[in-house]
This record gives C-alpha cells, sequence and structure tokens, in this order.
C-alpha cells in the first residue's frame, strides 16, 4: 500500500473531479469560511456587474475603463478564486482516492455472534462477542478473548504477511476489515455501529472531519486582519485621488485590492492542512485530530522505549555464571526450569542456551510444577516445583526474595551483576527457595544508525530519553553506546507516567510510543502518544496517533511532518506579504499614470516608481493580477508536499526561510510581473 | 554636512544610550516593588497618597479591572480639563494666573484641546501664548502632561508584566503604577530637566507680557510665563504641547545648542529606558537590547535620510543659486524654517526624535524641510510610535509589533510560535492585530473624510486661500499628517490645516472649526484608547499562560536575525498601508521642482 498510495499529482480523472469541485466550492456559503477568497469573489462580482453594465450600454463608476479591460480583470478575479478552490480539491482529492481504497473493504459482512445467530456487521454494538473463523472477515474492531490466530491485516497497513493475534497481552486487538487466516479467534467488540477504526480512517483521509486546527485558526485571523487593512487602504484611495483631481474605477480599485491581501496563502492554507494529514497517511500514521498533527512538531521530549527501539528486538542469553560452590549445569538446570512456561524471548532464549548444556527441554506439562509470571511490581518470574520455589529476575528483587527466605546473597552476587550492567548487558539473578545460584548473562544488541538517529533529533531541538525495566548501571551503559540524551532505568508503568508529567510540569512538550495496556495512561498524559496498531485496544483509544506499521521510530517522521506543516504555512505567509511591494510598483504608477501632471497630456512625476517599466498602464494592471492568480496554482505543488523542514536549529532554519520566502517573495513577483507584462502588452498590440 | 553634524549625532546615540541603561534597571526595580534609592524619600508620601485615593496597592488586577480603573481616571480628566478651560475667564480666577484677562476658547477648539492633552497628543489648533491663561496652562495642560504620559508609562509595564507573569490574571495594580510613576520616575526627573532648562535661560513667571520697543522703531509684546515646569515634563512625558506657538524654535522655550541637545534628551530617556527595563523585567536584558538595536537602526536610518536631504538642499534651490553648500559662516543646506543657533543636524535630530516619539515638539518648520527631508516625519509617523514612540505608548506598541513578528517567525521555524515560553494562540493574535490596525486605519479613515467633505476641505489653507479649487499635494500633506499625527498622539503639524480661527489674542471674537475640530478628536482618543484596550487584554490573555521551555528549536527573540525580522514586519506592515497616501503627497511633492 505504501506504493499504491502514491498517486501522481495530477492523475486524469482525478484532475477532472478536483476542476469540477472547485466550481462547486464557488458557493458563496462555502467561500465565507476564507475572509480572504471571500472577498476576492466580491470583487469578481462587481467587476462582472461592471462589465454587464458596460455592454449593455450603461455607465460605468468612476474611470471609463474599456469593456475587454473589465472583462479580463473579471475573468482573472474568478481565476483567482478558481485556483484556490482547485488547490483544496486536489488536496481532498488526493485523500479521497485512499479513503475509495479502504471504503472496499468495508463490504457489508456477517458476523455470527458467540451463541451462534448471526447479525449484519453494521448492527454490532460495543460487548457483542463475534466468532470469526478461519478465511472470515472481523466484522469489527474489537479485542481477542479466546483463541489464537494470524491475521491479514494487509487491507489497512499494507503489509502482506499475516500476524499473529490472540487473548490477553499485548496482541489481542483486531480491526474490522481485516480477514483471520488460520484458526479461530472469539473477539469482544469494542465499537459502537459506524465509528469503526476504518470509518474514522476514512473521514480522516476525506477531511470531512477536519477542523481548523489552533495555529490556523490564529493565522486566519492574522489574514482576515491585513485583508482589513487593505480594504479599508483602497477604500481611502478613492477620496485621496478624487482629491488630486484623478478618479480611479472600481475594476482598477479591486484589482489594487486583490493583488494586496493575502490570497496566495489565503488559498492554500486548507490545501496545507489537508496534505498534512495526507503526508501522515502516507506514512501509515493515522492521526485522530489534526490539533494533534500540529502538536507533534512541538515535541520537546521523545520517550523511547529501549527495547524493540534502542536495541534490536530482544536480549539473548549469553552465558550462565554460577555463584561459588554451584556448578555450571545446576545454574543451567534451574535456569531452563524457571524459564520453561517463560514465553518472552528472553525466557526462551535461556532454554536454548540450557540445552548447549546438555540439559534436554521438558514440557511443563510432563513436570508437576506451577508457573509463577512475571509481574511489574515483583519483577521476578518462575516456578514453584516439588516443594521448591525457583525464581529468575532483576538482581535486587531477587536478593530480596532470597532474604526474604532466609537466605544470604553471597559477596560475588554483586560483583557480577555490576560488571554485566556495566557492559551493558541485562543480569538476571536465580535463585532457589533461599540460595542464589548465580546469574544469566542477556546481551543486547543496539540498533545500527541509531547515534545518528539522536544527533538528528538534537538538531531539531528534542530530547530524547530512553525509557527501559533494566537497572540504572545497564540503562547507563546502553544510553551511552546509543546516544541517547537520558535515560529512565527500572521504569514501573506509574514511573514513566511520573515522567511524563514532571517533564510536562518543566514545560515541555512529550511525546511517546507505546502497545501495551500498561503504557495507557502514559499515552494518554503525554502530548503526543502514537500507539503501535500491533498494541491493545486500550493503548490505541488512549494515544491521539495510531502506527500502522508499528515502527517506534516512526515519531521522528511524525515530528517532521508536523514541523513541515506550520514552516509551509509561514513560509507562504510571508511570501505573500512580501509579494505586496511588487505589487504596489506595478499597480500604483499605472492608476496615478495622470496624477499631477505638470501639462494636459504630460505624465505624472510618479511616473519614475514604473521602476519595472510597464508597457502601459492597463497591462501593468491586468500583469499584477495574472500574477497574483497563476502564483497560487504553481505553489500547489510545494504546499501539498510541504516546505522541507532541515534539522539545523530554529535560528538558522529561520535565517534560511526568511531568505527565500521572505527576500524572494520580495523580488519574485518583480521579474514574474515583468514577464507577464512583456505577453500581455505585446498581446494588446499597445 | 559637516563633522560638527555628524558628532553630535553620534553623540546623542552614545549619551541616551548610556543614561537610558542605568534609569531602565531603576525602573524595573520601581515597577517590582523593589527598594529604590528614592524610597526612603517618596515610600510616606505613596502611602498617604493611597490612603487619600482609597485603594489597596498591593490588590492586583485583572486586566479589566485594570482598565476600567484607566478609563474612569481618564474621563474625570478629560471633564477636568474641558472645565478648567472653558471657565478660564471665570470671576473666581486671580488677575495673576490670568493677567491679559483672556476669554475661553469656543468649546469645539476646547473640546479638541482637552482631548489633545487628555491623549498625550498635544496637538494644537492655538497658539498658547494668545489662547491660554497661566492658570490653564498650569492646572489644565500641565497636569494632564504629567497624567497622560503616566497613563502611557503603566500601560507599557502592565504589558511587560502579563508577558513575564508566571501567575495568574494579575497585570499589576493601576493606581500604585500611576503613584510610582509619577513619584519615582517623573516627578525627579522633571525637577531636575526644570532646573537645568531654567539655569540655561528657559524662563518661569508670572509677569503681564513685556512690551519692548525694537531698534526698528516699533514696538513689539513679548510673552512671559512658568514655560520651565511645563516644558520639562513637555520633553520627558513625549508631550510636546509647546508654552509658546512656536514651540522648541522660541529662545525662551529652547535657547541654546546646549538646551537642544539635552531637550532631546530628555524626549528620548524614557522611552529609551523603558526598553531596557523591559528586557530587565523578562529576566533577560538581550531581550530588551534586541528591541533596542530595532528602533535604533530604524531611528538612525531617518536621521541620516533627514540629515543628507536637509544638508544638501532641495532640487528647487540648487536650480535657484540658493547657498546650499558650506560656506565660511555658513553650514550650508537647507536653512529655510530652521532656526541658525541650531544648525542643520540639530534641526533634523530634533525632528526626526520628536516625530518617532509621540512628542511632536518642534525646533523647526517641517513644512518648509526638502521633499525627502519632509517625507522622513511621514515615515516615522507612519510607524505608527514604534521607533521608540511615546513614554510607554512606544513600548506597548512594539510589544504588539514583536507579538506579530513572533507569530509569523514562529511558524517559520515549525513550531507553534512562542514568546519567552507563552503560546501565541487565535487570541492573542487577534488582540494584537487589532491593537496595531486601528492607528493606521483611523488616520487613513479621518483624512478620506476630511479630503472629501466641504467641511473638513474648510480647514486647509491652500484650499481656502484658492478660488480655483486649491486641491494640491501640499494640501493634501498638510490634512494627511494633521490626522496622522493625531492619530500618532504626536501633536507635531505640517502648518496650514486649521481648526481654530482667531482674529485677536484672547479669543475674543474666535470661532474653531467643528469639524476639523471634533474629527481630530476623535481621531486621537480612538487612537490613543482603543490600543491602550487591546495592549491590556493582551496582558490579560497571557499573564495566565503556561511557559514551556526553550530549546533550540525554539525560535529566539534575542538575536539579530529576530531584530531584522522585527523591522521588517514594522516597515512592511507601515509602508503598504501609507504608500499609496504618501504617493499623493510628499513623494509627488519630493519628485518634482514644480511648486504646487
Amino acid at each position: 500500500m505504501n506504493e499504491t498510495k502514491a498517486t501522481s499529482l495530477f492523475e486524469g480523472a482525478m484532475l477532472r473531479r478536483a476542476l469540477w469541485d472547485s466550481l462547486i466550492k464557488l458557493d458563496p456559503r462555502v467561500q465565507i469560511r476564507n475572509p480572504v477568497m471571500f472577498v476576492v469573489e466580491i470583487g469578481s462580482v462587481i467587476t462582472t456587474a461592471t462589465w454587464l453594465i458596460q455592454v449593455f450600454g450603461g455607465k460605468a463608476l468612476g474611470g471609463n475603463d474599456p469593456a475587454w479591460y473589465t472583462l479580463t480583470i473579471a475573468i482573472w478575479l474568478w481565476l483567482t478564486v478558481i485556483f484556490a478552490n482547485a488547490a483544496e480539491a486536489f488536496a481532498e482529492g488526493r485523500g479521497r482516492a485512499q479513503a475509495a481504497t479502504l471504503r472496499s473493504m468495508r463490504k457489508e459482512t456477517v458476523a455470527t455472534m458467540s451463541d451462534g445467530s448471526t447479525r449484519a456487521a453494521s448492527e454490532l454494538t460495543r460487548g457483542d462477542v463475534v466468532v470469526v473463523e478461519a478465511g472470515e472477515p472481523i466484522p469489527g474492531d474489537g479485542t481477542v478473548i479466546e483463541g489464537i490466530a494470524s491475521v491479514d491485516e494487509s487491507a489497512i497497513t499494507g503489509e502482506s504477511a499475516p500476524v499473529i493475534r490472540e487473548s490477553g497481552g499485548d496482541r489481542s486487538a483486531v480491526t474490522g476489515g481485516t480477514k483471520v487466516v488460520s484458526d479461530r479467534l472469539v473477539v469482544e467488540i469494542t465499537q459502537e455501529p459506524g465509528h469503526s477504526f476504518l470509518d474514522r480512517m476514512i473521514a480522516l483521509v476525506e477531511g470531512a472531519e477536519r477542523r481548523k486546527t489552533p495555529n490556523e485558526i490564529a493565522l486566519n485571523i492574522l489574514l482576515a486582519a491585513l485583508t482589513l487593512i487593505f480594504v479599508i487602504v483602497v477604500a481611502t484611495l478613492r477620496p485621496f485621488a478624487l482629491f488630486a483631481h484623478t478618479p480611479i474605477s472600481e475594476t482598477s480599485l479591486i484589482a489594487l485590492l486583490v493583488a494586496l491581501i493575502p490570497t496566495t496563502i489565503g488559498a492554500l492554507l486548507s490545501a496545507i492542512g489537508i496534505a498534512g494529514m495526507d503526508r501522515l497517511v502516507r506514512r501509515n500514521v493515522l492521526a485522530l485530530s489534526g490539533r494533534a498533527v500540529e502538536a507533534s512538531g512541538d515535541v520537546d521530549v521523545l520517550l523511547l522505549d529501549k527495547t524493540g527501539t534502542i536495541t534490536i528486538g530482544n536480549r539473548l542469553a549469553s552465558e550462565f555464571i554460577p555463584m561459588p560452590g554451584v556448578a555450571e549445569t545446576e545454574l543451567a538446570e534451574i535456569a531452563q526450569l524457571s524459564s520453561l512456561a517463560d514465553e518472552t524471548p528472553e525466557g526462551r532464549s535461556i532454554v536454548v542456551l540450557a540445552k548447549q548444556y546438555g540439559i534436554r527441554e521438558r514440557e511443563m506439562s510432563q513436570i508437576d510444577a506451577r508457573f509463577v509470571p512475571f509481574t511489574a511490581q515483583t519483577r521476578m518470574s518462575g516456578v514453584d516445583i516439588d516443594g521448591q520455589q525457583i525464581r529468575k529476575g532483576a538482581g535486587d528483587s531477587v536478593i530480596k526474595f532470597a532474604e526474604g527466605e532466609g537466605g544470604h546473597p553471597p559477596p560475588e552476587l554483586a560483583t557480577q551483576l555490576e560488571r554485566i550492567a556495566r557492559e551493558g548487558g541485562t543480569p538476571l539473578a536465580v535463585a532457589r527457595d533461599s540460595q542464589i545460584l548465580g546469574v544469566i548473562y542477556l546481551k543486547d544488541t543496539i540498533k545500527e544508525g541509531m547515534q545518528a538517529r539522536f544527533e538528528h533529533l538534537r538538531a531539531m531541538g528534542i530530547k530524547t530519553i530512553m525509557v527501559t525495566g533494566d537497572n540504572r548501571l545497564t540503562a547507563a551503559k546502553i544510553a551511552g553506546e546509543s546516544g541517547v540524551d537520558d535515560f529512565l532505568a527500572e521504569a514501573t508503568p506509574e514511573a514513566k507516567l511520573e515522567l511524563i508529567r514532571s517533564q510536562q510540569r518543566e514545560g515541555y512538550m512529550v511525546a511517546m510510543t507505546g502497545d501495551g495496556t500498561n503504557d495507557a495512561p502514559a499515552l494518554a498524559q503525554a502530548d503526543v502518544g502514537v500507539a503501535m496498531n500491533t498494541g491493545t485496544q486500550a493503548a490505541r483509544e488512549a494515544g491521539n496517533m495510531v502506527d500502522l506499521d508499528s515502527n517506534p521510530t516512526k515519531l521522528i517522521e511524525i515530528v517532521e511532518v508536523g514541523k513541515q506543516l506550520l514552516i509551509t504555512r509561514g513560509a507562504l505567509t510571508t511570501f505573500s506579504i512580501a509579494n505586496d511591494v511588487a505589487k504596489y510598483f506595478a499597480i500604483l504608477p499605472a492608476i496615478f499614470v495622470t496624477v499631477w501632471a505638470t501639462s494636459q497630456h504630460g505624465q505624472s512625476p510618479l511616473h519614475v516608481l514604473n521602476i519595472m517599466s510597464l508597457g502601459d498602464p492597463r497591462s501593468a494592471v491586468i500583469s499584477a493580477i495574472v500574477f497574483n492568480a497563476i502564483v497560487i496554482p504553481l505553489l500547489i505543488p510545494l504546499s501539498l508536499k510541504g516546505v522541507r523542514y532541515r534539522p539545523i536549529g530554529a535560528s538558522a532554519l529561520l535565517r534560511r526561510n526568511l531568505l527565500i520566502y521572505g527576500l524572494g517573495g520580495l523580488i519574485a513577483p518583480f521579474i514574474g510581473i515583468k514577464l507577464i507584462d512583456l505577453v500581455v502588452h505585446g498581446l494588446l498590440g499597445a | 554636512m559637516t563633522f560638527y553634524g555628524w558628532f553630535t549625532i553620534v553623540a546623542f546615540v552614545v549619551i541616551l544610550t548610556a543614561l537610558a541603561l542605568p534609569l531602565g534597571s531603576y525602573m524595573a526595580r520601581v515597577y517590582t516593588g523593589e527598594r529604590v534609592i528614592l524610597t526612603p524619600i517618596f515610600a510616606t508620601p505613596e502611602r498617604l497618597l493611597y490612603r487619600f485615593m482609597r485603594v489597596d496597592p498591593e490588590r492586583g488586577q485583572d486586566w479589566k479591572a485594570y482598565a476600567k480603573s484607566l478609563i474612569i481616571f481618564s474621563l474625570a480628566g478629560w471633564l477636568f480639563l474641558y472645565l478648567v478651560l472653558r471657565t478660564q475667564d471665570a470671576p473666581w480666577v486671580p488677575h495673576l494666573l490670568n493677567p491679559l484677562g483672556y476669554h475661553s476658547p469656543p468649546w469645539n477648539v476646547t473640546f479638541n484641546i482637552t482631548s489633545s492633552f487628555m491623549t498625550n497628543t498635544n496637538w494644537q489648533y492655538y497658539s498658547g501664548e494668545t489662547t491660554l491663561s497661566y492658570l490653564s496652562q498650569m492646572i489644565g495642560l500641565t497636569v494632564q502632561n504629567w497624567l497622560s504620559a503616566g497613563v502611557g508609562i503603566v500601560v507599557a509595564v502592565a504589558l511587560v508584566r502579563g508577558i513575564v507573569g508566571r501567575s495568574g490574571k494579575s497585570i499589576g495594580n493601576f493606581w500604585q503604577d500611576l503613584v510610582r510613576t509619577i513619584l519615582y520616575v517623573l516627578a525627579p526627573l522633571s525637577v531636575f530637566v526644570a532646573l537645568v532648562l531654567a539655569s540655561q535661560g528657559v524662563i518661569a513667571n508670572f509677569s503681564d507680557y513685556l512690551v519692548v520697543h525694537t531698534i526698528t522703531g516699533l514696538t513689539q509684546t513679548v510673552a512671559m510665563g512658568p514655560v520651565a515646569p511645563q516644558l520639562s515634563i513637555k520633553m520627558l512625558g513625549t508631550n510636546g504641547g509647546g508654552f509658546f506657538n512656536t514651540n522648541s524654535a522660541h529662545p525662551f522655550e529652547n535657547p541654546s545648542q546646549f538646551t537642544n541637545f539635552f531637550e532631546m534628551l530628555a524626549v528620548l530617556i524614557i522611552p529609551a529606558a523603558l526598553i531596557f527595563m523591559y528586557g530587565r523585567m523578562t529576566g533577560n536584558r538581550r531581550q530588551g537590547h534586541a528591541i533596542y538595536a530595532t528602533v535604533m537602526i530604524m531611528f538612525l536610518g531617518a536621521v541620516i535620510v533627514a540629515y543628507i536631504a536637509e544638508a544638501h538642499g532641495s532640487p528647487a534651490q540648487h536650480a535657484a543659486g540658493l547657498h546650499t553648500g558650506v560656506i565660511s559662516g555658513s553650514g550650508g543646506g537647507n536653512m529655510e524654517g530652521k532656526e541658525q543657533r541650531f544648525g542643520i543636524a540639530g534641526s533634523a535630530l530634533f525632528d526626526v526624535i520628536t516625530t518617532v516619539t509621540s512628542c511632536g515638539a518642534v525646533n523647526s518648520a517641517i513644512e518648509s524641510f526638502t521633499g525627502i527631508g519632509g517625507a522622513v516625519p511621514f515615515a516615522n509617523l507612519s510607524a505608527s510610535e514604534v521607533i521608540f514612540g511615546g513614554v510607554g505608548t512606544g513600548l506597548y506598541s512594539i510589544l504588539l509589533y514583536v507579538l506579530l513578528a513572533v507569530f509569523i517567525g514562529g511558524l517559520m521555524v515549525g513550531r507553534t510560535p512562542e514568546w519567552l515560553g507563552k503560546k501565541l494562540e487565535a487570541r492573542e493574535i487577534k488582540l494584537a492585530g487589532l491593537g496595531i490596525l486601528i492607528t493606521p486605519l483611523a488616520a487613513l479613515f479621518c483624512t478620506a473624510l476630511a479630503t472629501a467633505t466641504k467641511g473638513g476641505r474648510a480647514s486647509i489653507a491652500e484650499v481656502a486661500l484658492s478660488k480655483a479649487g486649491g486641491n494640491t499635494p501640499q494640501g493634501f500633506s498638510e490634512t494627511f499628517y494633521a490626522y496622522l499625527s493625531q492619530a500618532n498622539n504626536n501633536g507635531s503639524a505640517f502648518a496650514g490645516y486649521t481648526g481654530f480661527v482667531q482674529p485677536n489674542a484672547g479669543n475674543l471674537g474666535a470661532h474653531g472649526i467643528t469639524f476639523a475640530d471634533v474629527l481630530g478628536s476623535f481621531d486621537m482618543m480612538l487612537a490613543r484608547y482603543a490600543p491602550i484596550l487591546f495592549a491590556l487584554a493582551v496582558a490579560g490573555a497571557l499573564a495566565g499562560k503556561k511557559v514551556s521551555r526553550a530549546g533550540l528549536g525554539t525560535m529566539r527573540t534575542d538575536n539579530p536575525t529576530f531584530v531584522i525580522l522585527l523591522i521588517g514586519v514594522i516597515v512592511l506592515v507601515g509602508a503598504l498601508t501609507f504608500f499609496p497616501a504618501l504617493l499623493l503627497g510628499p513623494i509627488v511633492q519630493g519628485l518634482t521642482g514644480h511648486l504646487y
């Protein structure tokens, strides 16, 4: 889906649809939401009316323009509005194409309820329990309450390999529209009808639920204020000019007004917003609100889980280190026993390592043992067998356990624990009742290129904090090697939540990723919480974004998209305002061509302001308006793609963008208007 | 241009900066309630004043309460001044305070004078020495010179408190701020300045006007009065309303080059110090330095252009073979309308200083400046009082521009714009935008009314004199300048636009031109109080905001890039708003040797 999503910008059918939409959007009830373009539309109506009056022989107010001039201006004003509509329509069109793919998956399916009855999938409500057999689509979002199965989620994630979904644990969430490939699942539905994940996704990419984000609202107000200034400037210009015995026609005044108000950014503003959301979807990230996308640009602190994000997958057992008086094989055997029921990768790796000591694998069911699962509080797991309690876990927890049983940890234990931790490994202590037998050495491998990524983030002004359940020493070692700025060791869900809160109290915006139900409170507390799609339903509901690829480092891209969104708006606003200078130099000498001329047919002293030496007054005004209009479609690709973000620090970035869009915006229209004038003036043959 | 001229300009900037730095720190201490050197002297009178006014100075006000106090105080002051002026010939006024028995000015011009002095504008359609009694000058105008300056300063202080505020809604207490401003800032400075000026020959008496016989055998009336005390606050409070009609060109208001230099310092010292105060109060002095650099660059730009233009003279002067070059004993250049004792640099500098601030005092005739030199005050006024600006007014105006610049720049670095850690959102943008809009729009709107209507055109000297319509660029410039100056609460004038016809000294038979008087009052009041209310509302909106920490990704507001951005925003907004109007006035005049 990653590839297929990249539809070309100007595909035939989409282009036609967008053009048609841009005409529909001329409806004033649509335009009034955008004050800048609304003013342009009013101007278009007035100039058109003026032209009609002229055509039917009436006398237009002010000035005596030829009808062709009024018509030309009117046409280009309408085009300005249409171009603005087209920008929005293109952005929406790209989203719509994705929505169509998604919608095709929302076929009407029949759900089999747990009691054997059937019901239409669209009528399922929260709390219903359905059974899904191999080959059937899952009828709605829910949590697996029984069974384990492989599920094809390619429809929403684009990933063709099926994923495992099972009851309990962190892989229990299923999404409506995905398909069970093997086995059978019993699913409790967690959505209300019409509010499924797929429904929300469709609404999002179509922009139907688009609400203006806080920054967009503020910018809109600024643009409205600028428009108001120019309305007054142009309105008062008429009496000023009359004082100088120079009547100016409505057409020229309206042309001046439209040239001055920030039409470029006004036209592209909503397209930028829609495109930002679209860029996230293209990266397989679903933001549940535009606000969240914007907030991601503001992130100061990134919380990253160590496992899977900074280190490759999981730690693996690499060595058994017995305490004095304990044989290595004895330790291996006990370690294996403690891990038999431990389905975590670490647990399995211990069993694998034990095999090298000639200890054959046993089945839990064959021995009389009771499994003691790992909890975040005890931070140990193990088995109770033959009246013996075997435990393995973090050093301090196991020591506490052994001491509780009346034992005394040997002095070598502390040395070994510390050595392994210093080396960046994870030590697991193994105890049988009061006796600590030894230590298992778990090794971590840091992903390639992480250092560069953190360097990149630092340049963006973002602090990274690694979160891990490891002890301080291990955490410090890995943190040092990978280059994160800070770490939280021995993290419990509570400690994680508290870390987020304390960072927020200090005035930082915090982003984090998470997948487990444990993570839900922290995801909800973080300013930007990205839930992994593989995660639990609770996690997916707590976050404000879902990453369909379940890739924790995706956060970096999300932050960049958020920043791009704001930069694009700021840059085009600057460009739009800077353009006005050239337009003044084009239009004002044109409309003041005779003002205070020293002789009857002489030129105004103000003709020296015609520094572009535009052909004649009418071609000057037309050229300015044409430039003003065509700059909109020219900038559509930029606004859809976004201004590139560079992590070079705020000051350098500001300098760069000021230079390109401020200074560039000052100069570009001088060149553009002059070029257009060469054509227009040539066509007029004057 | 002479070495002495440039030296004067450089010396002025250096001395101003050196004096403003410590004064800024002092003011920051005053407004944060710290002990200052004058506390032992003023603590008791301050307490007594609070008791007398029945206010609890320690109780903070939110922006609405602050604004309410300010408006009530201003309204009361307006009524008081109006009554004083309208009763200056009342029988209870002792002869000493109205020695020439002047009548009260008519209602319409009184309306304008009152609004003018209330708003720190000091626009004067009248001549002080032929219109007002000593009593009116002292308890009417001089009192308002103090109070209107005080009001401007407290608004700036309140806005800064809102910007840096960490807790809650309070932006200070209006009465406490006002009392402290007058006791700790204006009073000591004013006494000092008045004494220095009096020692240099500025008069201060209650004498009857002198009648002297000139060497040509004619008799001349020489106006007298308590000039020095009024003059000091006229300068310090950026009021600018002269005791005499010729303002700071009059030898009794500005006797020498030294007083000229000293008066210029007095005008800029408080606006400059307020900027440093802002830096102090934010806890990062560089914030103040960045704004100081911004205004200083624009200020120097104006000074250099004005000085070169005036030293060079106009094309018409060159064509006529007038001495525009340096000749022994003369500095050369355009000396029309300038005092020999100040010279070109002293006049150009003074002119720029009083038009960038809301002072509006003049020591030379602005309408006699060359086209380009005359465009400088226009440009200064177009910047809407942000280049130093009026006392207080300048700081709160530029801070609103800073807010806009931070918003635009902040977007361009890819974060929700933050100003000193506070996120800028729709509400602040709306308020700051409106606060910035009002002044230019009031100026344009009033000029349009005045040029398009018969009532407005009656005030234009060119129209009144000429039978054939008389619409000229000069007439337009005069009108535009009048309303631009009143909107900026400046008070300086391109002569020729009048609102008061006075055949005899003492107001007998005088009448005001209601249209110009009332429209001007509307212009001044709207452009003064609307931005004040918006600035206070911005303070209120910012006061309670959460502060986020600055990082590498946060846009800085204390470095050269920001200074450039801020200058860009100010110049662009000013230029885009006023360029068309300026074209029809000073620019068209400056581009041609033709005389209109």
